[in-house]
């Protein structure tokens, strides 16, 4: 590690990810560090095998998912540049920062990184997270512990404390709001101590 | 049930009837002295004093030839009784602690010999307690310390246990000096440097006695690793400032360079600590690789190991208690790894047998050695004591916790800060190190106020902090009960925080931790391992530790037996079983209320029925072949594995061959492998359900399930 480059130069578009992202050069220089440590093969690219390397994420109940999100719909790599965007939503948000209605709503507000979460259930991407889709993550999460009845009551239940239009299905807004009791941007932010 | 405690305490009081009459006033355990005894038992020539005649002598009593040897082993005797007695009183362990008990069963023995003999009975020494007594349980608790949890957390109870000891003692000490100084006509001869000394000595939380109150708590494991952690920490901040404290006072002056080269001494005693328990733990390690001849002795390089890197801290003057943690930590891996089944099994065992013995005698001759001609009371300078220790310490871990938790992603809840600023406990060290003072006017005050000090703080403190906690709880369940769909939330976003940290690597620790794991897979394993047991021993220990809980899962966890339809609205005693469910169930970091360290039982402690699963062995064992890696966090528990997907695959696929044989209801075939299965394999089946084995890619998101799910019983299981 530190034995490539090590100046912002080589890395493509440096500043206008400072700009996008709110993350300072230091950051982007790591965090292109780490994205050169993960892409063994240097080809600029990382595929979703590549996050192999990191180890507990194999062992983490929704890990594929986490990977699969870095990656958009339909692509099979990803570059520095989308990596960093997704890693965005995890800086712990801006307190100062003015909000006009013209700013598009940064990725690190509590906002961006709820509908994170969200498509995290949402694979579908069709705005709701289906009893199907719930399921799944309860499954994955509560694995070999519980029977198919308590794990359909479980979701049975989310479902019901959840969905205000009776569609069967909770929307990103219904999500937002059984969360409003958490402290969204405490939870998902990681302090990228520099 | 109380009838058979009681008896056993008066049979131990009768067992040591003739004990008392033998002894005199002895200073040491195992050295007791042969002064001339009373009754009839002459000493000097072995045989009774009754007026005989010298001739042959049919039957005679000869004890003072194993005086010694008896003597220790009526008090182990006595301790043991008593701890059964206690576990047999029906419901009287649930309000009372096991220490306090055991200090009540001492006080009563100390009356009974008190009372017999008018004179002190004999105390615990200092050097039986820190050569003897202390390291079995440290060892112990160093041996089974949760590893991947004490490294996550390694930053806060350092935290706690260096800074805030400092804060402790010099509060604790500065505060004291003040109320003699306020209290000039009694306590007027005790100087600052004393102070500080009392204060060093008082402020270290104890881990014995730390452990076995928590025991009976049902804690989550983040914060027993915390408070234990510290408590074990601390003992390098203590032992340096209790030995400067000291040398300050035999010297004739202190300067600011003294001062500063106590805070190095702090580091040297740390550091050296570590370093010499990481070489008798490798040395350790080396030695357990060629004990495949001779296997019955392989338990015993572990304990002599970690007893020598004891000594040899302690005869350098460095941190005792951090060498033999340090040892134990590092052989337990390579240890694990090397000798057979049933040296682990026995290593395991007697670590818990001695340790609880240990335990047991520290407070029973605590409470013995309260019964002394040694008081000397004053009601300000005891009580202030007793106030001061609560207040510094409170305030110390509200403060400090109030800037840690800015830096963690896992808060320290008020409810974990009442619990570890309440449950600092004081015990034997503390009392031990009281005894060591240099004999000066005031020397009685301060073992009188230390032995009041913790009993104040076993007795009242540890009776109390399990109510209190509940009240807590109470309190706190009664504002905001979470909704369902707020924990699984919180719970995905748990996970997912933890996976994204994993891939930014945060920032080095994840190198640092790659990086050994690099260094320990290429040099060390290989060095220190058997060569025939490097691969496959880990799968197969994992394999077998996955059947093994599965087996305790089935005899476990009783299924829910009624179906239900989709619409009815749920009863609230439906809602708390699933509440229930979630909580014991879902992948918590932080907040899991599972028994994190039992001093009785060890968890991997089933039987491992070998009939019962024939054939799901077999095919997991075929599946085995085809992957390479299997690397281990050092201190990680058996079923943790890092592997290649292929690791993953391989298992995964025969653990869903078995896994979907016997299911009396395969319910809906979108859910394919069913989620829930616990049954054990049927062989028949499990043939005739090859195909449904799936891909190991990992673009299928159904795929991924059986996959997820084996990795996340062994995530489970990685936690005690």
């Amino acid at each position: 590690m530190g034995s490539n480059s090590s100046s912002m130069n080589n890395i493509p578009n440096a500043e206008q990810l400072v700009q996008e992202t709110g993350f300072s050069a230091a950051h982007i220089l790591r965090l292109y560090e780490r994205f050169q440590f993960l892409d063994k093969d240097d080809t600029g690219q990382l595929r979703p095998e590549d996050f192999g390397a990191v180890r507990e994420l194999a062992m983490n109940p929704i890990g594929d998912r986490i990977i699969s999100a870095f990656f958009s719909p339909g692509q099979e790599t990803l570059d520095f540049a989308s990596f960093v965007r997704v890693l965005a939503h995890f800086r712990p948000a801006d307190s100062n920062r003015t909000r006009d209605g013209a700013q598009p709503e940064p990725a690190n507000s509590s906002m961006g990184k709820l509908k994170f979460a969200f498509q995290l259930y949402d694979q579908d991407r069709d705005g709701k997270i289906s009893r199907a889709e719930l399921l799944q993550v309860l499954r994955a999460m509560l694995g070999m512990q519980v029977t198919e009845e308590q794990l359909q009551s479980i979701a049975e239940r989310a479902i019901q404390e959840a969905d205000f239009d009776q569609d069967d299905a909770i929307s990103f807004d219904e999500f937002r709001k059984s969360l409003e009791k958490v402290n969204i941007d405490h939870k998902m932010s990681i302090r990228f101590l520099s | 049930m109380a009838a058979l405690w009681t008896l056993s305490v008066l049979l131990s009081a009768c067992l040591l009837w003739p004990v008392c009459l033998a002894l005199t006033p002895p200073a040491e355990l195992p050295q007791p002295h042969n002064l001339p005894p009373l009754l009839g038992f002459n000493s000097s020539d072995g045989s009774p004093s009754v007026d005989l005649p010298m001739a042959l002598r049919v039957f005679s009593v000869d004890y003072h030839h194993v005086q010694a040897p008896f003597e220790i082993v009526l008090w182990i005797m006595l301790a043991s009784l008593a701890k059964l007695g206690f576990h047999w009183s029906g419901r009287v362990p649930a309000v009372f602690p096991e220490s306090c008990l055991l200090i009540m069963v001492g006080l009563l023995v100390g009356g009974v010999i008190y009372g017999v003999r008018h004179s002190a009975p004999p105390t615990l020494s200092a050097d039986a307690f820190f050569l003897f007594l202390l390291p079995p349980i440290v060892l112990d608790a160093g041996y089974f310390l949760p590893g991947k949890l004490f490294f996550e957390n390694l930053g806060t109870i350092l935290w706690y246990a260096v800074l805030g000891t400092l804060w402790n003692v010099l509060g604790i000490g500065l505060s004291l000096y003040g109320v003699c100084l306020l209290a000039q006509s009694s306590l007027g001869d005790v100087s600052l440097l004393h102070c500080l000394l009392f204060g060093s000595l008082i402020a270290a939380v104890d881990p014995v006695a730390v452990l076995s109150v928590f025991q009976e708590m049902h804690v989550n494991e983040q914060l027993h690793i915390l408070v234990f952690g510290e408590s074990l920490l601390n003992d390098a901040v203590t032992v340096v400032l209790y030995k400067l404290f000291e040398s300050f006072l035999r010297l004739p002056s202190v300067s600011g360079l003294d001062v500063l080269l106590g805070g190095c001494r702090v580091v040297v005693v740390g550091l050296g600590g570590l370093f010499v328990g990481l070489f008798f733990g490798l040395l350790a390690a080396l030695t357990s690789r060629f004990t495949s001849r001779a296997q019955v002795i392989a338990p015993l390089f572990v304990f002599l190991y970690s007893y020598l890197s004891y000594l040899t801290s302690e005869m350098l003057h460095l941190s005792g208690i951090m060498a033999i943690v340090t040892c134990a930590v590092t052989m337990k891996q390579y240890v694990e790894a090397n000798v057979s089944e049933r040296s682990n099994t026995s290593i395991q065992y007697f670590l818990k047998m001695w340790s609880s013995v240990s335990e047991t005698l520290i407070f029973i001759f605590l409470g013995v050695s309260t019964i002394q001609d040694v008081h000397m009371w004053s009601w300000p300078f005891v009580c202030s004591t007793l106030l001061l220790c609560l207040a510094w310490r409170a305030t110390g871990v509200l403060l400090l916790t109030a800037v840690v938790n800015k830096l963690r992603r896992n808060t320290v809840t008020f409810r974990d800060q009442f619990i570890i600023a309440y449950g600092g406990l004081r015990g034997a060290i503390c009392f031990s190190l009281v005894f060591l003072i240099d004999d000066f006017p005031k020397k009685r005050l301060f073992i009188t106020t230390t032995i009041v000090v913790i009993l104040f703080t076993v007795f009242v403190q540890g009776m109390t902090i399990k109510p209190l906690v509940e009240l807590l709880d109470v309190k706190r369940k009664k504002r905001a009960l979470p909704t369902v769909s707020e924990e699984i939330h919180s719970r995905l976003i748990d996970h997912l925080l933890a996976g994204i940290e994993d891939v930014v690597g945060y920032w080095g620790q994840h190198y640092w931790k790659d990086r050994f794991e690099q260094f320990n897979r290429k040099y060390l394993r290989r060095f220190l391992i058997r060569e025939d047991h490097q691969a496959p021993s880990s799968i197969l220990r994992v394999y077998q530790e996955l059947e093994r809980r599965e087996q305790r899962r089935d005899e476990e966890a009783p299924p829910i037996e009624d179906p239900r339809s989709h619409s009815r609205p749920l009863l609230p005693e439906e809602m708390d079983s699933i509440r229930r469910i979630l909580s014991r169930n879902l992948q918590n970091f932080n907040k899991k209320q599972t028994p994190a360290y039992s001093r009785h039982t060890l968890h991997q402690d089933t039987t491992m029925d070998k009939t019962r699963k024939p054939l799901y062995r077999h095919h997991s064992l075929g599946e085995r072949y085809k992957y390479n890696t299997i690397t281990h966090w050092p201190q990680g528990e058996d079923g943790e594995f890092n592997g290649s997907h292929r690791v993953r695959a391989g298992l995964c696929r025969s653990h869903t061959v078995c896994a979907v044989g016997p299911r009396p209801v395969l319910q809906d075939s979108s859910v394919p492998a069913a989620s829930a299965q616990r049954g054990p394999a049927d062989p028949k089946s499990a043939a005739t359900k090859e195909d449904q084995v799936f891909p190991q890619n990992q673009a299928p998101v159904g795929g991924e399930a059986p996959k997820k799910q084996l990795s996340f019983v062994l995530e489970n299981e990685k936690q005690p």
